[in-house]
C-alpha cells in the first residue's frame, strides 16, 4: 500500500468525521466565490446612486432594498467582502509565515535568541490590537498597505507563540535529535522534520488569524478607518445604514449576516480540523 | 523559593511594560517622514506646523523625547492634550472610571456566568445543552463588536424600547446616571467575551473529565458531584486563568467600538476622539494604559496560578 | 472450565463467566476479551499475563466495572458480592467499588489528583466508603500508610502527588485502594516503570499485604517473572481468550500451551547463558478467520488448528491446570523452553574502536557543594565485533554517556576517541563540527522507535535520509535500502510504510536499519529493546547480534535489564549516579549468588527475585532510588551495607583488579564484601 494512498483516504476521512468542518469551508469558499465573481452576480453596480429610489425596503428590483444614496444594497453586499478579504488575506498569509519561521527557529535555537524574542513579543502582544492600528492609522493614514502591514506587526507575535509552543513539542523528540546526530542543519530539519508534523497546528492558526484579521479590519471600516467610501465593505456599510435601521433593516442585516458567514465558516473550519487532528486550543487568546 | 518565582515574574512584567510603551512610542513618534506635517495634514500653515514642533520638542533626537515621556510618566505626568490642553490623566480620569465602571460589570457578571456556562457545556458534552451553549459561543465569538450592538440596539431600544439606543450622559454623569443606561454596552462586551470564556472552559473541562486522575477516581466509588467539583473543577479552572486575563485586558480594546456605538463616556470614546483630533500625548497615554492592563492582567493571573497549583507553590520531590 | 483454586472452604470473592467485551470501530464490533472465566476466592493470588493486545487490561477494569469509552459487554458477566457489576445500579455499584473491590491503576502517579494532598485521597474514601469523622479518617490514613512502608507516613500525608518518587506514588494508590477494605484488588501493571530495585520491594509488599491483610489478589502484567514472584496462580492471555491456568510453579516448569512455552522461550534469564530464541510473527489485528489465534506463529499447529471453532479451556489431566490447546500431549513432552546459545567467537585481542578516558559530564548550571557531576570520571573501551553493555538505574548517566559519545551532548571534561581507520577521531566534538565519515561511523539507536521516526515519513524514507547523505544517488540508494530493509528481517513493500502502520518491532527493525545503512563501525543502542513486548525482544535481540556478526561492528549497548544484557554482551560496566562501580566479562560481573561490588549484589538480587520459577527473596536494602549523585566519595555510599564512614564519604575508591579484566571500585577489600553484609 502506497504513502499517497492513505493521504487521500485520510483527507477523505477528514471530512466525513467533521460535518461542521465541511460546512465552514463551504462557507468560506462560497464567501471566496462571491467575492471574485461578484460582477457577474450583482445586479447593480455597487457605487451607483439614484436619489430617486433611495431608502427603500426589499423589492423586486432591490431584493434587500437601497441605502440613503440609493444605491443596491443586495449589490453591495455582495461586493463588500472584497475590500476585507484581500487584506486579511494578504495580512493572514505574511503573518503565518513569517510566524511559523520564527516560532521554528525559537524552538530549535532556543537560548538567548528565544528569550529576546519573547520579550519582544509579550510587548507587542499586550497592545490592544484595535488600539495598535488605530495609532497606526493616525500617523500613517488609512492606507490599505498601511493597514496589511500593521495587523501583520499586530498578529505575528500570536502565531510564532503557538508555532514555537508546537515546535517545541516536536524538537524534544528523537527523530530530530536523529537528524542533529546526522549532522543536519536549522534549515533541512525545519522542512523535513519539524514543518509536516506542525502543519495541522499552522493549519488552525491560519483560519483563526484570518477570522480575527476579518474582524478587525471590519471594525475599521465601521469606525471610518478602513475602506473609504463608497468602496462597499460589510462595516461600512452597517455604520452607513444604522442611522435608518429602523426604516430599512435589511440595509444593515444583510451585510451583518454576510460577515458573519465568513467569519463563523473560517471559526467553524478551524475548529474541525483542530478537532480532527486532536490539537489543544485551550491557549487561543481574544483578538 | 517561591517569593523569587514572584520578584521574577513582576521584574518580567515591568520590563514588558517599558518595551510596550518603547513600542507605541516608537509607532507614534519615531517612525518616517515629518510627524507635524502628518498629523496637520498637508494644507496646514506652516505656522502651524512650526508651533507643533515647538509643542511637541520634535527637535530633539527621539530617545530623547521618550526618556523625558517616560520620566514625566513615572509621576503621573502623560503631557498635555493638543486640543483641550488640559493635562491628559486629569482629562481622561472620568472617561477611565466610566470605563471601569463598565468593565467591572462585564467582568463579575460575565465572566461568573461564562464560567458556568463553560462546566455544564463540558460536563454534559455531546448533548442538547452543550450544542446549544456551544452553538451560541461559536456565534458570540465570530460577529464584530459593532455588529452585536447594532443587534442589540435593533432590538431592545428600537424595537422594545426597554434601553436608550445612545447615550447622551457626558463623561462627568454620576455613576446613578450611568447605572441607568450601562446595560446595553455591557451586554455587547459581555457576549462577544463569554464566548471565549465558554468554549475554553468547556475544553479544560472535558480534558480533566477524561484525565486518569478523573477515572481513578471514579473508580473508587466515589459520586459523581464529588468527582466533579472536588477533583476535576480545581485542575479545570487553573489553564483558564490566563485566558480570563487576556480577556479582560481585551476590554480595553474592546470598549472602542462599543462605546462608540452608544456614545458611552469611557475611554474608547476619548480614544477615537483622539485619533480625528490627532492628539497624540492622549493617543499615546491611552494605548500605554491598554498595555500596561494586559501586562497587569497576566502578572496576576499567574501569580494566582502559581499559587494556586500545588506544583508550582511546592518544590518538587527531594533528591 | 474455569481457574479454580481448590480450596474447597474460601469465599468465592470474584466470578468471571464467559465474559465477551468489544470495542466498537468503525462499523464493526473488535473483541478484545472472548470467552473468558475465572474464579477469585479469598485470600487467593492470580496473575494475568500476556503481552500488548490481550486483553488483560480490559479484564482488570471489568473487575471493578469499568470498560474503556466505546466499548461494552457482548456476553457472559462478572459476579462480585452476589450482582453483576457489569450491569449493576448505580447505587450498587458504588457501593461494590467502595466496600468491595479496590482497584490500582496502571500509572499510579497519573491516577492521584494533582491538587490534593495524598492523605486527603486516603481520608475521603474512608469517610465516603466507611463513615469516618476526619480526626479519625486521618490517624487511619497514617496507618493505612505505615501499612504500604511509606517512610514518615505522618509528614507524608500532608504531600502532593509530584512530590513523591514513583514507588512511593505507588503505595500511595495501593493504601488508597485498600482504605475501602476491599475483599479483592486488582493491580493493573503494578510494576512498569519501576527501576528494578523498586520493583522487588514492591512486590515484597503485596505478599505482606496479602499475608497481613487474608485479601485476594490479581495482578495483571506483561511481567512473567515480577507477578510469579508474588502470585501461586496464574492465567495466560492471548488475543482475548484465557490460552491456559494453573499452578504458577507448574506452569513454568512445563507450560502446557505452545504460547506459555514460546513467552518462556523469549525471557532473558540471568542464569543462562545465551540469548532467547523468542517468537516469530505478530499478534494478530483482525480476529482470526477460523481456528485457534495461535496457530500462525505456532511450532505445534497442524492444519486442524486453522479450522473451526478456537480451542476451549479443557482441564489438564494429572496436574492443576488448564490449557486452551489440542495439542497439550506434545507440548507437555517438548522441553519447558528453548534457549539457543550463540556461539560467541572467542574473542581475541581484536583492536580498539572506541576509548573513552575520564569523561565527566556536568550540567549543573551553579556549582553546588552538595552533590557532584551528572557523570564524573568514567573510562570505556569497545573492541571492533564486540558487546560493552552499560549497565544502571535510571539517573545512573548511561544514556547521557551515549548521547555525548553521539556528539548530542558536550563533555565537561575527559577524552572520547573513535579509533578506525586513518587517524583517531576527536568525539568529544558537536556531531554538527564533526568530519561526515566520522559521524557516519558512529550511530545512535533510542529506545522508542515510535518517537524515533519521523511519522509523517515513511519507513524508506527514513533509512534513504542517510544513504542520501552518504552521496548515493537515488537507484543506489533505493537499492541500498531495500538490502537494508532484508539485513533486518522487513520486505521491501515495508518501504512504503508509515511508522503508525508498523508493529513497535517493525518501527524498532527500521530503526536499527536506518542506523545500519548509514554504514557504522561503533553502535550505541540506548534501551533499543526495553519498549517492546517480551517475545519480540528476543527477535530484535537476535538480529542485533546477526548484524554484529556480519558487519563486524562494535556495540555499546544500555540497557537496565541485566538479564538481557547477560544474553547479549561480552562485557558490562556497571553504573551508579554517574560513577564506574565495575567493570569486566559479563559471566564474571553478573553472578547470581557471588557478585562483587555492593552495588552489582543489590542489582542481581533484585533482578533474581523477579525470574519466573527462580523464587528467591527480595533483597534487603531499601527501595527508594536517588537523584543526586554526592559531592565526594563512593557514588553508593548512603545504600551500601558495607560503608565506612570518613572513608567511603570523602575519597574516591580504587581500583581493585580481579581475574581476566574484572575490576571493581572499593574500599573495601573483595574478599569481605563477597563474605557477606557487615
Amino acid at each position: 500500500m502506497s504513502a499517497n494512498a492513505p493521504a487521500a483516504r485520510r483527507t477523505y476521512r477528514l471530512f466525513r468525521s467533521s460535518p461542521s468542518m465541511l460546512v465552514g469551508l463551504v462557507l468560506v469558499a462560497l464567501n471566496a466565490v462571491v467575492a471574485l465573481t461578484a460582477p457577474l452576480l450583482a445586479p447593480f453596480s455597487p457605487i451607483q446612486t439614484d436619489a430617486l429610489a433611495a431608502i427603500e425596503g426589499p423589492s423586486g428590483a432591490h431584493l434587500l432594498g437601497t441605502d440613503q444614496l440609493g444605491r443596491d444594497v443586495l449589490s453591495r453586499v455582495l461586493y463588500g467582502g472584497r475590500y476585507a478579504l484581500l487584506i486579511s488575506l494578504t495580512a493572514t498569509v505574511l503573518a503565518v509565515g513569517i510566524g511559523t519561521v520564527l516560532g521554528c527557529l525559537a524552538a530549535y535555537r532556543r537560548g538567548w535568541f528565544d528569550e529576546a524574542l519573547s520579550r519582544v513579543l509579550d510587548a507587542v502582544l499586550s497592545v490592544p490590537a484595535i488600539l495598535a492600528l488605530l495609532v497606526v492609522v493616525t500617523v500613517l493614514g488609512a492606507g490599505a498597505p498601511v493597514i496589511v502591514l500593521a495587523a501583520t506587526v499586530v498578529y505575528c507575535p500570536a502565531v510564532i507563540r503557538v508555532v514555537r509552543a508546537a515546535a517545541f513539542g516536536i524538537v524534544g523528540l528523537d527523530y530530530v535529535t536523529a537528524a542533529r546526530a546526522r549532522g543536519e542543519g536549522f534549515r533541512p530539519t525545519m522542512v523535513r522534520e519539524i514543518w509536516p508534523n506542525i502543519l495541522d497546528v499552522v493549519m488552525v492558526e491560519f483560519a483563526m488569524r484570518a477570522s480575527w484579521i476579518v474582524l478587525l479590519v471590519s471594525s475599521l471600516s465601521f469606525l471610518g478607518f478602513g475602506a473609504d467610501p463608497p468602496t462597499p465593505d460589510w462595516g461600512l456599510m452597517v455604520s452607513e445604514n444604522r442611522t435608518m435601521m429602523t426604516v430599512v433593516p435589511s440595509a444593515t442585516l444583510g451585510p451583518i449576516v454576510a460577515l458573519a458567514s465568513l467569519i463563523v465558516g473560517l471559526n467553524l473550519a478551524a475548529d474541525g480540523i483542530a478537532k480532527a487532528r486532536g490539537i489543544d486550543r485551550i491557549g487561543g487568546g481574544l483578538r | 523559593m517561591l517569593l523569587r518565582t514572584v520578584l521574577r515574574r513582576t521584574g518580567y512584567a515591568l520590563l514588558t511594560m517599558l518595551l510596550a510603551s518603547l513600542l507605541v512610542f516608537t509607532a507614534l513618534q519615531a517612525l518616517p517622514g515629518d510627524l507635524a506635517t502628518q498629523l496637520l495634514g498637508r494644507d496646514a500653515t506652516p505656522s502651524a506646523v512650526a508651533q507643533l514642533r515647538a509643542t511637541l520638542h520634535l527637535d530633539r533626537p527621539a530617545w530623547r523625547r521618550y526618556l523625558d515621556w517616560l520620566g514625566a510618566a513615572l509621576h503621573g505626568d502623560f503631557g498635555r492634550s493638543l486640543v483641550s490642553h488640559q493635562a491628559v490623566l486629569h482629562e481622561a480620569g472620568r472617561y477611565l472610571r466610566n470605563t471601569a465602571l463598565l468593565a467591572a460589570i462585564v467582568v463579575v457578571a460575565g465572566i461568573t456566568l461564562s464560567l458556568a456556562l463553560g462546566v455544564i457545556a463540558g460536563v454534559l458534552r455531546d448533548r442538547w445543552p452543550d450544542f446549544t451553549i456551544s452553538g451560541l459561543s461559536l456565534i458570540g465569538m465570530s460577529v464584530p463588536e459593532f455588529t452585536v450592538s447594532t443587534l442589540l440596539v435593533l432590538v431592545f431600544a428600537v424595537r422594545l424600547g426597554w434601553f436608550p439606543a445612545v447615550v447622551t450622559d457626558g463623561p462627568d454623569a454620576s455613576v446613578g446616571e450611568l447605572m441607568r443606561v450601562i446595560w446595553l454596552p455591557a451586554a455587547a462586551l459581555t457576549i462577544v467575551m463569554a464566548a471565549y470564556v465558554i468554549r475554553m472552559m468547556r475544553t479544560s473541562v472535558i480534558d480533566v473529565m477524561g484525565s486518569e486522575y478523573v477515572t481513578a477516581a471514579r473508580i473508587r466509588g466515589l459520586s459523581g458531584t464529588r468527582v466533579l467539583f472536588r477533583h476535576a473543577l480545581p485542575n479545570a479552572l487553573l489553564p483558564t486563568l490566563n485566558v480570563i486575563a487576556i480577556n479582560i485586558a481585551w476590554l480595553v480594546g474592546g470598549v472602542v467600538v462599543v462605546e462608540s456605538i452608544f456614545n458611552y463616556p469611557g475611554i474608547g470614546t476619548l480614544m477615537l476622539r483622539a485619533v480625528h483630533d490627532r492628539d497624540l500625548p492622549v493617543l499615546q497615554f491611552i494605548a500605554v494604559l491598554g498595555a500596561a492592563t494586559f501586562v497587569v492582567c497576566n502578572l496576576l493571573a499567574d501569580l494566582a496560578a502559581t499559587w494556586l497549583n500545588p506544583r508550582l507553590r511546592t518544590p518538587g520531590r527531594a533528591a | 472450565m474455569t481457574v479454580t483454586v481448590p480450596v474447597s472452604t474460601a469465599e468465592l470473592v470474584a466470578d468471571v463467566s464467559d465474559l465477551s467485551v468489544a470495542y466498537r470501530s468503525g462499523r464493526r464490533d473488535v473483541p478484545v476479551l472472548r470467552d473468558v472465566s475465572l474464579k477469585i476466592y479469598a485470600g487467593a493470588a492470580l496473575a494475568v499475563v500476556g503481552e500488548s493486545g490481550c486483553g488483560k487490561s480490559t479484564l482488570a477494569g471489568a473487575l471493578v466495572g469499568h470498560l474503556r469509552a466505546g466499548s461494552r459487554v457482548t456476553a457472559g458477566s462478572v459476579r462480585i458480592g452476589g450482582a453483576d457489576i457489569l450491569t449493576a445500579s448505580r447505587p450498587r455499584l458504588l457501593a461494590l467499588r467502595r466496600g468491595r473491590v479496590g482497584f490500582v491503576p496502571q500509572n499510579a502517579g497519573h491516577s492521584l489528583t494533582p491538587s490534593m494532598r495524598v492523605g486527603a485521597h486516603v481520608v475521603e474514601v474512608l469517610r465516603t466508603a466507611r463513615g469516618m469523622s476526619p480526626a479519625t479518617a486521618r490517624a487511619e490514613a497514617v496507618e493505612l500508610f505505615r501499612q504500604v512502608r511509606l517512610p514518615e507516613p505522618e509528614i507524608l500525608v500532608d504531600r502532593y502527588p509530584h512530590q513523591l518518587s514513583g514507588g512511593q506514588q505507588q503505595r500511595v494508590a495501593i493504601a488508597v485502594a485498600l482504605a475501602g477494605q476491599p475483599r479483592l484488588l486488582v493491580l493493573d501493571e503494578p510494576t512498569t516503570g519501576l527501576d528494578v530495585v523498586t520493583k522487588a520491594g514492591v512486590l515484597a509488599l503485596f505478599d505482606r499485604l496479602r499475608a497481613e491483610l487474608g485479601i485476594a489478589l490479581v495482578l495483571v502484567s506483561h511481567d512473567l517473572g515480577a507477578v510469579s514472584a508474588v502470585c501461586e496462580r496464574i492465567a495466560v492471555m492471548y488475543a482475548g481468550r484465557v490460552v491456559e491456568s494453573g499452578d504458577t510453579a507448574t506452569t513454568f516448569r512445563q507450560p502446557s500451551h505452545p504460547y506459555t512455552r514460546g513467552l518462556l522461550s523469549s525471557l532473558p534469564r540471568l542464569r543462562e547463558p545465551g540469548l532467547p530464541v523468542g517468537l516469530a510473527g505478530t499478534v494478530p489485528s483482525e480476529p482470526e478467520p477460523a481456528g485457534c489465534a495461535f496457530a500462525p506463529r505456532c511450532s505445534f499447529a497442524q492444519e486442524s488448528c486453522g479450522r473451526g471453532e478456537a480451542p476451549r479451556l479443557v482441564s489438564v489431566p494429572g496436574r492443576d491446570g488448564a490449557s486452551a490447546c489440542l495439542r497439550t500431549p506434545e507440548v507437555l513432552a517438548a522441553p519447558a523452553w528453548e534457549s539457543a546459545v550463540r556461539a560467541r567467537q572467542p574473542r581475541a585481542a581484536q583492536e580498539p574502536l572506541l576509548e573513552v578516558r575520564g569523561l565527566t559530564v556536568d550540567y549543573r548550571r551553579r556549582p553546588d557543594p552538595g552533590s557532584g557531576p551528572t557523570v564524573s570520571d568514567v573510562d570505556l573501551v569497545v573492541r571492533r565485533g564486540e558487546v560493552v553493555a552499560l549497565v544502571g538505574e535510571s539517573g545512573s548517566g548511561k544514556s547521557t554517556i551515549a548521547w555525548t559519545i553521539a556528539g548530542l551532548r558536550r563533555p565537561t571534561s575527559g577524552e572520547i576517541t573513535l579509533l578506525d581507520g586513518t587517524a583517531p577521531a576527536d568525539l568529544t566534538r558537536e556531531a554538527a563540527r564533526r568530519d561526515p565519515t566520522v559521524r557516519r561511523q558512529v550511530q545512535l539507536i533510542f529506545q522508542n522507535a515510535g518517537t524515533a521516526l519521523n511519522p509523517r515519513r515513511t519507513a524508506g524514507d527514513a533509512i534513504s535520509r542517510p544513504l542520501r547523505l552518504r552521496g548515493l544517488r537515488r537507484e543506489a540508494a533505493r537499492t541500498a535500502r531495500d538490502e537494508a530493509l532484508r539485513d533486518v528481517g522487513l520486505e521491501p513493500g515495508h518501504a512504503d510504510r508509515l511508522p503508525a502502520q508498523l508493529s513497535g518491532g517493525q518501527q524498532q527493525r527500521v530503526g536499527i536499519a536506518r542506523a545500519i545503512a548509514a554504514g557504522p563501525t561503533l553502535v550505541l543502542a540506548d534501551e533499543v529493546v526495553s519498549a517492546l513486548d517480551v517475545s519480540v525482544q528476543a527477535s530484535v535481540l537476535g538480529l542485533l547480534d546477526d548484524l554484529r556478526e556480519e558487519h563486524h561492528l562494535g556495540y555499546l549497548f544500555i540497557s537496565h535489564d541485566l538479564a538481557v544484557v547477560r544474553g547479549i554482551a561480552d562485557r558490562v560496566v556497571v553504573l551508579y549516579l554517574g560513577r564506574v562501580c565495575e567493570e569486566g566479562p559479563v559471566d564474571l560481573v553478573l553472578r547470581p549468588h557471588d557478585a562483587a561490588h555492593p552495588y552489582t549484589r543489590l542489582l542481581v538480587a533484585s533482578v533474581l527475585a523477579t525470574e519466573p520459577g527462580v523464587g528467591a527473596p527480595a533483597p534487603a536494602a531499601d527501595g527508594e532510588p536517588e537523584s543526586a549523585p554526592p559531592a565526594a566519595g563512593c557514588a553508593f555510599q548512603r545504600r551500601c551495607p558495607h560503608r565506612l564512614d570518613q572513608v567511603c564519604d570523602r575519597e574516591t575508591p580504587p581500583w581493585q583488579d580481579l581475574a581476566d579484566g574484572h575490576r571493581i571500585r572499593c574500599h573495601v577489600p573483595v574478599v569481605e564484601l563477597r563474605a557477606g553484609p557487615a
